[in-house]
């Protein structure tokens, strides 16, 4: 029984640390300028849409762009990696990232729409927030 | 031919009650005659489904929704059940299956208990089927028939993801039926030894496939996605991971109740939730209240439909569990310090795990509740689901060997010493001339403890060569179970750890030095399949005097509107040399380059060596059982 309940314990406070730390917070553009940066080095999500003629490549597999939200407000995302296939200007975003000391957003995995009957639902959410 | 088949599944419904109604009043006979019959009626059904795809029936709205006339002949057959409305159908069939085996194969010596177990599986079965012909309805004609069909989602135009639902249902609708027989125990208010061997046969029926369901899904994502993981604790895999985790809890403890009678209470609570996260697992991943890559069939009534389901039967099964609980044998007393108490044990860490992982899926739900939007990764699971587990890793091999009613503690600190050093050999190794990260040395020492573990578990109970050949069949399933355990972890500790990832761009003819590699991208051209056309990327891979060439594509599906990503994969035998095409980009000076993600998987094979031995070892499980029942009829 004691060692059931050390278990018990020790489960539910790795789980309440864990989910402290590694819950990733999602924010639109918008949310980011009402609430100001997160802190410096956490895993954030941020969503929008991709803002047109912002995409600008880099030499090798770099690249930035802009994530809009409607609102006016937008955020500069620089990504090294593969797009999703269906990662297009004018097209909903989901990227999960840092900020860095210098408020400069890197991210680690970008999520685009899947197919036609899909997109991160919390695009979904902010579309009907801002519209 | 259609309507032949509509008509089937209506009769197949009013016989699945017939069977509910005849099997609670007791009637062996009439219950297991009728499960039959429908089982008959249904597969008539499911097959003019069947057909309907294979012909590219588009006057079916189901087959004009998710077929096409170019689709390779074994994808329109496999279109069957790669959307919402087939797959339900899918469901009903085995489902049914189940209780016309279970007709068939049952024989305790208890035709009532046996008549009330297929009673409460024709309920389930009713239930499913009503949600099939009401809510979801893959019967439905077109008028006009369109020329054309929209094709089926070009993701799941794939071998392992054509057999990917069946095995996964075969394991989730198997709960159904070791559900039933919880259901027809408690009503008897009969938990006992000879209930756990039956139930414990189906546990295992329903286990070795979920298994091997959940491994072709993760090889799946693994070539299909192009991301190079192979389980990414998205809420979909989630969902097939926890019923998982309360069968492999529901096998050991239903063990207890098989040889000693004891934990029959908490087994047949056990037996009931392992068909409750089955059904949690549907609603989650078909009513879209959560972020998933995988999410398909997304739609909110339909979700709201299988939560009721879930809570009426789940509820139905609780409340009848509260009221008979306290009137079940208890067994013999057994204390902490023996097989009972380890295989306790066991039960408690797999409970814990599995609502960690119930928790972290569910978290970015109440959050949203509390106005709050969040999404749960990877890294929480690694936090609380990894180390827990390896609790009931480290222990498995030590108290298999532990002996009923009371265990011989005095030879544990060997043990501990045993498993200390192993840790120690690979820590030197990672201070010393191989760089292996301190977790990762603990968990390849949790690997090796576990394979040699089985070795000397099954040599223990041999003792001789001779006996070795002996051994029934359902000690070498244990045995290749646990030692596949220890494949599956050293083969995701060797892939977590040692994976390299890199993106790379390249011109056509530029090469660039990756992972030990040297990549050439000889060209890029334009490809056409049967109802797609692509990108292919040529690249030559020089490695020493190994020269491979990888043909990574892109491919687009016009029926679909649909692209996906066909990666590309050289197995070297120690790991996988792994491209995958990304988009191509023109920079400010107007030249094209082409980006690819260039992994280096080292050991991935082992994760699924690993799995495949656990299936195999469920499945040996089972035959081994028969001859032992037929030993204590004797």
């Amino acid at each position: 029984m004691a060692i059931a309940g050390l278990l018990l314990v020790s489960a539910v406070t790795l789980s309440a640390v864990a989910l402290k730390q590694h819950a990733d917070l999602f924010y639109t553009p918008q949310l980011l300028a009402e609430q100001g940066q997160p802190d410096v080095g956490k895993r954030v999500r941020i969503g929008g849409w991709v803002q047109i003629d912002s995409i600008e490549y880099g030499d090798g597999a770099d690249m930035t762009f802009l994530i809009e939200d409607g609102s006016g407000e937008t955020l500069a995302v620089s990504y090294t990696g593969v797009v999703p296939d269906l990662f297009r200007e004018g097209e909903g975003v989901v990227a999960t990232g840092r900020f860095d000391e210098s408020g400069a957003f890197t991210a680690e995995n970008i999520l685009a729409k899947h197919d036609e009957n899909y997109q991160p639902r919390e695009l979904k959410n902010a579309r009907q927030a801002t519209s | 031919m259609i309507e032949a088949g509509h008509f089937a599944a209506f009769l197949a419904l009013i016989l699945s009650f017939f069977q509910a109604g005849q099997g609670l009043m007791g009637q062996r006979r009439a219950a297991g005659l009728s499960a039959i019959v429908a089982f008959g009626a249904m597969t008539f059904s499911f097959a003019t489904l069947v057909v309907a795809f294979a012909t590219s029936d588009f006057s079916v709205q189901l087959v004009a929704a998710n077929s096409h006339t170019l689709k390779p002949f074994v994808y329109k057959i496999a279109g069957t059940w790669g959307n919402h409305e087939g797959s339900m159908a899918l469901w009903c069939l085995v489902g049914i299956g189940f209780g016309a085996a279970a007709a068939k194969l049952l024989s305790t010596g208890r035709p009532t208990f046996e008549a009330r177990a297929l009673g409460v599986q024709g309920l389930l079965n009713g239930g499913s089927l009503l949600y099939l012909l009401l809510a979801s309805s893959p019967f439905t004609r077109l008028d006009p028939a369109p020329l054309q069909g929209a094709g089926l989602n070009p993701l799941l135009q794939d071998p392992a993801l054509a057999a990917h639902p069946p095995m996964l249902y075969l394991g989730y609708v198997g709960y159904s039926f070791v559900f039933a027989l919880a259901a027809a125990g408690l009503i008897e208010g009969r938990i006992d030894r000879v209930w756990a061997r039956t139930a414990r046969l189906w546990a295992l029926a329903a286990f070795a496939p979920l298994t091997v369901g959940i491994a072709l899904g993760s090889y799946w994502a693994y070539y299909e996605l192009g991301w190079g993981g192979w389980w990414f604790w998205d809420p979909v895999e989630n969902a097939s991971l926890m019923p998982w985790l309360i069968g492999a809890a529901l096998l050991h403890s239903v063990i207890v109740t098989e040889k000693r009678g004891s934990f029959g209470v908490w087994t047949a609570l056990l037996a009931v939730l392992a068909f409750c996260f089955s059904m949690l697992g549907a609603f989650l991943v078909r009513s879209g209240v959560l972020t998933s890559v995988h999410a398909f069939a997304v739609d909110p009534l339909r979700g709201s439909l299988l939560l009721a389901g879930l809570l009426f039967f789940g509820g139905a099964a609780l409340i009848l569990f509260a009221l008979r609980a306290g009137k079940l044998e208890a067994g013999p007393n057994w204390t902490t310090g023996s097989r009972e108490g380890a295989l306790m044990g066991n039960n408690l860490v797999l409970i814990v795990a599995t609502a960690t992982v119930l928790l972290g899926t569910l978290f970015p739900l109440i959050a949203e509740a509390a106005g709050e939007t969040m999404s749960v990764g990877e890294p929480y699971f690694n936090l609380t689901f990894t180390p827990i587990m390896s609790l009931a890793l480290i222990a498995l091999p030590i108290v298999q060997a532990w002996s009923w009613g009371k265990a011989d503690l005095s030879s544990l600190w060997q043990w501990a010493a045993a498993f200390a050093g192993i840790v120690a050999v690979f820590w030197l190794a990672g201070i010393g001339p191989f760089d292996i990260p301190l977790l990762a040395g603990i968990g390849l020492a949790i690997a090796v403890w576990l394979i040699a573990g089985a070795a000397m578990e099954i040599w223990r109970r041999a003792k001789t060569v001779q006996r070795l050949g002996k051994m029934p069949a359902r000690v070498w399933g244990m045995t290749l179970a646990h030692a596949g355990l220890g494949f599956f972890v050293m083969g995701a500790v060797l892939e977590t750890s040692g994976r390299e990832h890199t993106t790379i761009a390249l011109q056509e003819g530029q090469a660039t030095n990756v992972a030990g590699w040297q990549l050439t991208l000889d060209d890029v051209e334009s490809i056409e399949g049967p109802n797609w056309y692509a990108e292919r990327a040529t690249l030559t891979a020089r490695r020493g005097g190994t020269v491979t060439e990888l043909q990574p594509h892109k491919r687009f599906y016009p029926a679909a509107q649909m692209p996906t990503t066909e990666t590309a994969i050289h197995k070297t035998g120690l790991a996988d040399l792994y491209v995958a095409l990304g988009d191509g980009r023109r920079n400010t000076q107007g030249e094209t380059r082409w980006t690819f993600e260039v992994f280096l998987n080292p050991f991935i094979d082992l994760i699924y060596l690993g799995t495949i031995l656990i299936g195999l070892g469920a499945l040996l499980s089972m035959f081994g059982r028969k001859a032992r029942a037929k030993e204590a009829e004797e």
